[in-house]
């Protein structure tokens, strides 16, 4: 009885569920049928418009809290896609753009149906007036915000802080840079760029719907936007500004660290650009001269330029040769102007005379370092060499669109492998004097001086306030005899008579450091022309104080001539200008 | 190894036929999600389809899990199953999440889900495990028995959270399961004068009085989430979706309402949309048919239970996925008010499709065990 009552409301419900399907099958007849054509044209003329909120970028800090970059709102003018022809002649009028281009940007952004076009850029007051009072002509046209940088120090800092533009090509098919509006401004280069995602925060949209003129009617959805993340630089903006006046116009590199907690202070590359250019999108003519430039502006020497070391390669070969007991702080040699091996002559550049182990870094003498070189053999000077920092790329956080070069420190194993060729040691005495195939760049440099200044403490540059802070700290395995040796010796280049480097002496500060002169160009040269374009490049680097070291700097002075005369100064004036501002405080 | 060897003799059994038009329709859903998310201002694909195929792969599992072993266990624990689908909601209130302006999800370590999802099942285990053991009608006492148990202690619970379309629907599944019963004549009176005089009254003095908007305005007080934006607004843009896509459709990915977002609810209640502007007359009354082809299977099971408790069983969860199928195409084509009720099967969410296929491993498990085998 129950399974027969159960069996007959079954039938019912099938009964039901079969009719209300029917009534279903109806309604979506008549919506899709009868009034399909009523609900195309609506669904077609729906003015639902999405409107980018722009999210303000996080702020870039020095080490003392100065900001150095600032947000800037501009608007730009754009058209929603329409399905109405718009007048173009009047538009072009309107905005000042060719009628042309404009055209082909209508004809470019035809198939985004939500999303406006861009067309004009970096509005000003007046033309934002003049579009609002016209905007009735031209249904679609509306003038949207966005937030773009502006560089409070304009030049200075230029290799540091980067600078933002559009998104480019590969950078739209990277993962980092998911959900970002093409209108964004992403960081192109340095900090900028490097620090993108965390500057970045997220934008927001505003869903409204419009009027046939264009006029919000309602809002229908909104993502607010965040703001992104603050950065805080270890450069000190007072001192990077002090190094790049010292170098009075004159092309080169400057790098100043803290020996104590590898933290770069300044660095400096010139000449150096305004990233203020950069921002609403560089013209094409400021782009391509200076991309001509010969003197390179974009280029950050500090890091992507490598040079021969000259004679600031000689503490390295020195502290090699004390550790593997080939001379002692004690040994000397006579030096007669050249040493002769076979039928070539090495020559030093004065001829020395009697030299102790001391005197012949005070003096920078060449013979010395030959015979030294010659008794460790390539190999161990590439060893110590690399142990402080050099033929290898610091990786100072700058990465991303700086690509920092590794430079190159040679061995038996090198040439072996690069030229597939034997060692000869005659490339032994070029590079125990920093010359040959040796080549460095400016950071790596500034590097090295600081751990000979910290006596062998390991520690990666940083671009980051604090970004060591509570790392391990490991020391190399070199006797404490030895750096007092060396770092004797380069008080000495500074303080001591006939020392090399005497014209960065300063009376605030005991100031320690070596000279070195990079040669671009072997053997005599023609014309006086020729002798400016090839003359050497001027290497100095220099700690301070010389007992308590807080700064390392390296400079290398582009065809500046003689390291002591050319480099020595700037270093004595930017470590003068960092204790100054210290006392000053 | 007994297991293995029942499972034998049942896997010829298995209603293949439910499988596929389940699995029919849910790649058909998650390929509208797919376009129903296509982005507008940025180039990235939301990963919304990827966590729905997901979803159903998990939701498979746990079909063949609730299809394997034989339905007996669930009439055995029904009544403890129930309570505790009573405890979990009862806990939501307390230390549920909001999401969405409700208090609906619980927290389980790494997994959050709605308990209000996971009940429906047990609450339609629980009446049918009651009414099987009660020979002969529904007397007044065990009708008043079970619509407190079953009927107003979960309607008031879940109403609170609130979600007055989950509530609602499983109202109504309880009347519609003691009906199945057979009631007494004096209850059966009772709740016929209930019926007209309830909504009589409720609708002609107040409801007639109330303009349209008004009514909308009452919807949204009560469901928040079903009409946040504008009263109205989501149906009208509803109806055009669907309309605008005619005879053919605009082809899929090619519709234009999906991807903008004029429905904040495009991918989970209002995909239907989205696939009939996209398919047309002829994709919009396919897929209909095709869950029309599903709840006949389901009706057809329980008939064909091997006992009481199994008839009751799929019927209800049959008649429970149709409620929502119903409610839900009602609301998007412009026929009834906005309840928040997603489509079965189609929609985005993962308790929802979780819960959904294991409704449908029950129903295969009682088709499967239709014929008393022997040993």
């Amino acid at each position: 009885m129950n399974k027969e009552y159960f069996e007959k409301y079954s039938g019912i419900t099938q009964f039901v569920v079969i009719l209300m399907f029917f009534i279903l099958g109806m309604r979506i007849y008549q919506l899709q049928i009868l009034k399909g054509n009523e609900y195309r044209e609506a669904a077609n003329s729906n003015k639902i418009r999405v409107i980018a909120l722009p999210a303000a970028r996080g702020i870039i800090y020095d080490r003392n809290s100065v900001p150095l970059v600032k947000n800037k709102p501009y608007y730009y003018a754009s058209l929603m896609p329409e399905t109405k022809r718009t007048d173009t002649a009047g538009l072009s009028a309107l905005l000042e753009i060719d009628e042309k281009k404009l055209i082909a940007k209508l004809r470019k952004g035809a198939n985004q149906r939500f999303k406006s076009i861009v067309l004009k850029e970096g509005l000003t007051f007046k033309d934002i007036a003049a579009i609002e009072a016209r905007r009735s002509d031209f249904p679609g046209l509306m003038v949207e915000p966005n937030v773009t940088r502006q560089y409070v120090f304009n030049n200075i800092g230029s290799h540091v802080i980067g600078y933002l533009g559009r998104m480019t090509v590969k950078q739209m098919e990277s993962p980092d840079y998911d959900n970002i509006t093409p209108e964004t401004f992403v960081g192109q280069w340095a900090a900028e760029a490097y620090y993108d995602k965390k500057l970045r925060g997220s934008a927001g949209e505003n869903i409204i719907e419009v009027d046939a003129l264009g006029r919000q009617l309602k809002l229908i959805g909104q993502t607010k936007p965040t703001m992104g993340n603050d950065v805080t630089l270890s450069i000190d903006i007072g001192l990077q500004e002090a190094a790049e006046r010292a170098f009075n116009g004159k092309s080169g590199s400057l790098v100043a660290v803290s020996p104590r907690t590898g933290e770069v202070l300044a660095l400096v590359s010139l000449p150096n650009f305004d990233p203020n250019d950069f921002v609403m999108g560089i013209e094409t003519e400021k782009w391509n001269a200076m991309n001509k430039d010969k003197g390179h502006p974009l280029l950050n020497r500090a890091l992507q330029s490598s040079y021969p070391p000259g004679s600031v390669f000689k503490p390295v070969v020195a502290i090699a040769a004390l550790e593997e007991g080939v001379t002692s702080a004690d040994g000397g040699t006579v030096c007669n102007g050249s040493l002769e091996y076979g039928k070539y002559s090495f020559g030093c550049w004065k001829s020395h005379g009697r030299v102790s182990f001391h005197r012949a870094i005070v003096e920078s003498c060449d013979v010395f370092f030959y015979e030294t070189g010659k008794k460790l053999g390539i190999d161990r000077i590439e060893k110590y060499a690399r142990l402080f920092g050099l033929g290898q790329s610091t990786g100072i956080g700058l990465r991303r669109g700086v690509d920092e070069r590794d430079g190159t420190l040679p061995s038996t194993k090198w040439k072996h492998k690069s030229a597939k060729k034997q060692w000869f040691l005659g490339e032994t005495f070029s590079a125990s004097i920093g010359q040959g195939y040796v080549s460095v760049t400016p950071a790596q440099v500034a590097l090295m001086t600081a751990m000979i200044s910290n006596e062998g403490m390991v520690m990666p540059l940083t671009m980051l306030k604090d970004g060591n802070k509570g790392r391990h700290r490991e020391r190399l395995d070199i006797r404490p005899e030895t750096f007092d040796a060396v770092k004797s010796a380069m008080y000495g280049v500074i303080n001591e008579d006939g020392g090399t480097g005497s014209a960065a002496k300063s009376n605030i500060v005991k100031i320690s450091g070596k000279t070195g002169t990079a040669q671009v160009i072997a053997g005599r040269l023609k014309s006086e022309k020729q002798k400016e374009r090839y003359r050497d490049h001027a290497w100095f680097i220099a700690y301070a104080p010389s007992e308590k070291p807080e700064i390392a700097v390296a400079v290398i002075v582009e065809h500046g001539g003689h390291g002591g005369s050319a480099a020595g100064p700037i270093a004595k004036e930017v470590i003068e200008s960092y204790f100054a501002g210290k006392t000053g405080k | 190894m007994w297991f293995l060897q029942i499972n034998r003799k049942y896997l010829k059994q298995f209603d293949w036929y439910m499988l596929s038009l389940l699995l029919a329709i849910s790649i058909i859903g998650v390929m509208t999600i797919y376009s129903a998310t296509r982005p507008v201002i940025t180039a990235v694909q939301p990963n919304y389809y990827i966590k729905q195929i997901i979803w159903m792969l998990t939701g498979l599992a746990a079909l063949l899990a609730a299809a394997v072993y034989d339905y007996s266990w669930l009439r055995k624990s029904a009544y403890f199953l129930y309570s505790l689908g009573i405890v979990m909601l009862v806990l939501v209130l307390f230390i549920g999440k909001r999401g969405m302006g409700a208090q609906r999800w619980l927290v389980l370590g790494p997994v959050s889900f709605q308990p209000s999802e996971l009940f429906r099942i047990l609450l339609i285990i629980g009446i049918s495990k009651y009414l099987s053991t009660i020979t002969g009608l529904l007397t007044k006492r065990t009708f008043l028995i079970s619509l407190t148990v079953f009927g107003l202690i979960p309607f008031i619970l879940i109403l609170k959270q609130p979600h007055l379309g989950t509530s609602l629907v499983l109202l109504i599944t309880f009347f519609f399961l003691v009906i199945a019963k057979k009631l007494e004549k004096k209850i059966i009176v009772t709740l016929i004068i209930f019926t007209l005089v309830v909504p009589a009254v409720a609708g002609n003095v107040l409801w007639r009085h109330l303009k349209d908007y008004q009514k909308n305005r009452i919807v949204a007080f009560i469901e928040p989430e079903a009409d946040p934006k504008g009263i109205g607004y989501q149906i009208e843009q509803s109806k055009i979706t669907i309309g605008s896509g005619q005879v053919l459709g605009r082809g899929y990915l090619k519709g234009s309402q999906g991807p903008l977002r004029f429905l904040p609810e495009k991918h989970t209640d209002f995909i239907y949309c989205v696939f009939a502007e996209e398919w047309g007359f002829i994709g919009s009354t396919a897929i209909i048919a095709l869950y029309l082809l599903l709840f006949m299977r389901g009706i057809s099971t329980a008939l064909k239970s091997k006992d009481e408790f199994g008839r009751y069983l799929a019927l209800g969860l049959t008649f429970m996925l149709f409620l929502y199928f119903f409610i839900n195409m009602g609301m998007v084509l412009g026929m009834m008010p906005v309840v928040g009720v997603p489509i079965p099967f189609m929609s985005y969410g993962g308790t929802t499709l979780i819960t959904n296929y294991i409704a449908i491993g029950i129903l295969i498990n009682i088709r499967m065990r239709r014929l008393a085998l022997c040993y």
